[in-house]
């Protein structure tokens, strides 16, 4: 485009705007330059590795940490404050506050694209556009002082070089569909003035805004009631099922995770400790941690008995034990996993369990 | 099933429970909403609790679930006389506390205790735990001569599985389960027969939640304790009450045994409550009959008329919007429920 065509004639009112609108648009740059190959597997994360640098040491959050995520597959990753599924989750969108954290192995390919390679520029474009996350506490996630619709406006403004009208007219039609009721009117609400479950819808609307390939989804009922929790999670089926997007669940609740994930990550310790489809996983696992986690549930025929504990605490990640994280804790630890770090084995079907005595765990 | 209407809002506790410890009749808590900065004029109340009645046993524990804002944190303030009572009566083994003067007010409510939910949140991080355990000793101190109270305290923490010497220790240095015990600890300091226990696992994870509320079960038989649990978790809920009692918008909606609220719930508001909990069996997925309310509480200040819940409900008709449904037992319901068209449903083994 050379400059004598920019200069338009008469109409001076419209020409800063208009041009203005022009160059956003030009400037807003696409992830699809980025060499995205459709056939390859949607998003596979492989050795993961993510350590803080802290004045007490070097935090080990993540050792290792490998699977993937398919096309309208719902992944459920499970386990304890300080397990390391948010940080897992914030290194596959690549918001890891750095320092401390540090990524010093493994890969994220989304669609063959080893993410973790790619300049901060290019993952800004893979932020939103690809790779969306939701958030537990909605509150403090959305900016108090601009207006719902000013903030649901903020991607397609800035990926998309949409206008301002533009942008908010996308929002409000984004409000209605996350079922805000009166959605045109509610864009210039403020966070405030909604609700906690309407809050999470904001949120929810915010991520799926340019029409994510993946979607992370972290503890995003917590803070909520039951009942609400069930229309949101609702909600998140029913989104998923529409667009076909591939959907990681972080919770530390088995019943949500039971409810709708396919498969499942346990994570303990910054390990994945077991690793399959979730019907085998509440059935029968083959993880001493899984099977200790389902027991602690209070469950109506075990009403008036003790509920079954797991003894102890999770390790310091700054000292991780030699061997087996979850040896200190296990009911069936014995010499080898004091020294010997069990590596994640097949136990078949599909499953993986990172225990040396995963027989005896199944079979009990 | 018919069975005569009690007058009595709540029916006698399971056999095997004492004598009365609380007694709250028709308890009410507004708090005004008021407006202007030099001559502040009321323009409404926050009806937090409206007219709640329960009684509580010795030994017994009972449940108080509900969504955030339908009063539950409030009603059990009310009991231990943090917040007076608008109006009712709240007998605190046989005291009343609705009136009473601060002074006299102080020595009964060393009686009941309080366990709060964030364990982060309610220790003083600048006092050592032997400081926070000891502190009602301070306040109390007829309960234990000065220098009776160290050792006190370190028997105090070995009773929550503590280790004794860590007495100096300050909180950042234990982990979210072990200061629930100091929370604990504290509470069972002045030897209360009554703890309010205001969600007092909610913060911690699943496998330390278990330990937390074995030790509570363990204490209430060791020191014959009568709890009020309050909670979001109705699974928690379940596995350690005696009795429920189900609130909405600062009115219990049902009350009864564990068994009659999880088994044979006939409020639809219990009903909706206990099918949105989700069950960590992926077997029963999809198979289970869900009730998804819509929309959000209403506002406790501007409640609906007649039946409070009827904007969410999945039953309401015109007589809902007129008539407020008293707390009782009716044809279709063996425990007191405030519906005009109690029935029984069993939402937690429906399949489709």
């Amino acid at each position: 485009m050379s400059a004598t065509q920019d200069i338009k004639p008469a109409d001076t009112v419209g020409i800063g705007r208009e041009a203005s609108e022009k160059q956003s648009r030009k400037e807003a740059a696409r992830s699809d330059a980025l060499g995205f190959d459709p056939s390859a597997p949607l998003l596979e994360v492989e050795d993961l590795h993510v350590e803080f640098r802290t004045r007490e040491g070097v935090a080990h959050a993540i050792n290792g940490a490998s699977f993937s995520l398919s096309e309208g597959e719902t992944l459920g990753i499970l386990g304890e404050s300080g397990s390391g599924k948010s940080v897992t989750a914030q290194a596959i969108m690549g918001i890891l506050d750095s320092p401390p954290a540090f990524v010093t192995g493994g890969q994220v390919r989304l669609r063959g694209v080893d993410l973790l390679t790619l300049p901060e520029e290019s993952r800004r474009l893979v932020r939103a556009d690809r790779v969306a996350m939701v958030f537990q506490d909605a509150l403090s996630s959305l900016n108090p002082v601009f207006t719902v619709g000013h903030q649901l406006a903020e991607p397609f403004r800035i990926h998309r070089g949409y206008s301002k009208q533009e942008a908010r007219k996308e929002a409000a039609s984004l409000l209605d569909l996350v079922g805000i009721p009166a959605a045109s009117g509610r864009v210039h609400d403020y966070p405030h003035q909604f609700s906690g479950g309407m809050r999470q819808r904001v949120m929810i609307a915010m991520a799926l805004a340019l029409d994510p390939d993946v979607l992370i989804a972290d503890e995003p009922t917590t803070a909520l009631d039951v009942t609400v929790q069930a229309q949101i999670m609702k909600l998140l089926a029913d989104l998923q099922a529409e667009r076909n997007m591939g959907l990681i669940l972080i919770t530390h609740d088995m019943g949500v995770v039971a409810d709708v994930a396919d498969k499942i990550c346990v994570m303990y310790a910054g390990r994945i400790v077991e690793r399959a489809d979730v019907h085998s996983t509440y059935g029968n696992p083959a993880h001493p941690y899984t099977k200790a986690l389902l027991e602690s549930i209070p469950r109506v025929d075990l009403k008036g008995q003790q509920l079954a504990t797991i003894e102890g605490l999770p390790p310091n990640l700054t000292r991780l034990p030699d061997g087996c994280s979850f040896e200190p804790r296990c009911s069936w630890a014995r010499e080898r996993c004091r020294v010997d770090d069990p590596p994640l084995y097949d136990v078949g079907a599909g499953r993986q369990s990172a225990c040396h005595y995963y027989e005896e765990v199944l079979g009990s | 099933m018919t069975e005569p209407a009690h007058a009595t809002p709540d029916r006698a506790a399971s056999a095997g429970h004492g004598e009365m410890v609380v007694s709250v009749r028709d308890a009410v808590k507004h708090f005004p909403i008021t407006q202007g900065i030099v001559f502040q004029k009321t323009i409404g109340h926050v009806r937090a609790v409206d007219g709640v009645s329960f009684d509580l046993h010795r030994g017994e524990t009972l449940g108080v679930v509900g969504e955030s804002g339908c009063g539950k944190s409030t009603l059990s303030r009310v009991i231990m006389g943090l917040i007076p009572a608008s109006s009712g009566s709240v007998n605190l083994l046989g005291d009343e506390l609705v009136g009473m003067r601060e002074r006299d007010l102080r020595k009964v409510r060393r009686n009941v205790q309080i366990i709060f939910q964030d364990p982060y949140a309610s220790l003083d991080p600048r006092m050592t735990v032997g400081g926070i355990v000891g502190e009602p000793f301070r306040i109390h101190p007829d309960f234990a001569p000065r220098g009776d109270r160290r050792g006190k305290v370190q028997e105090l923490l070995e009773v929550v599985g503590l280790n004794p010497e860590h007495i100096n220790r300050y909180p950042h240095q234990f982990s979210g389960g072990q200061r629930q015990r100091i929370g604990i600890a504290r509470a069972l300091a002045l030897r209360p027969q009554i703890i309010v226990c205001d969600e007092p696992v909610s913060a911690l994870d699943v496998s330390v939640q278990a330990q937390v509320v074995n030790l509570l079960e363990r204490l209430q038989e060791e020191f014959d304790l009568s709890y009020i649990f309050v909670a979001h978790d109705l699974s928690v809920v379940r596995h350690i009450s005696d009795r429920i009692a189900v609130m909405y918008l600062g009115k219990i909606v049902e009350i009864g045994d564990e068994t009659q609220i999880y088994e044979h719930p006939t409020h639809p508001y219990t009903q909706a409550l206990l099918s949105a909990v989700p069950v960590p069996d992926p077997a029963l997925r999809g198979r289970r009959e869900q009730i998804v309310l819509t929309g959000d509480v209403p506002s406790p200040a501007n409640p609906p008329s007649g039946c409070r819940f009827r904007t969410r409900c999945f039953k309401a008709q015109d007589i809902c919007a007129e008539k407020e449904p008293a707390l009782v037992s009716r044809d279709g319901s063996v425990q007191p429920s405030a519906c005009h068209f109690a029935k029984e449903l069993d939402v937690i083994h429906a399949t489709r």
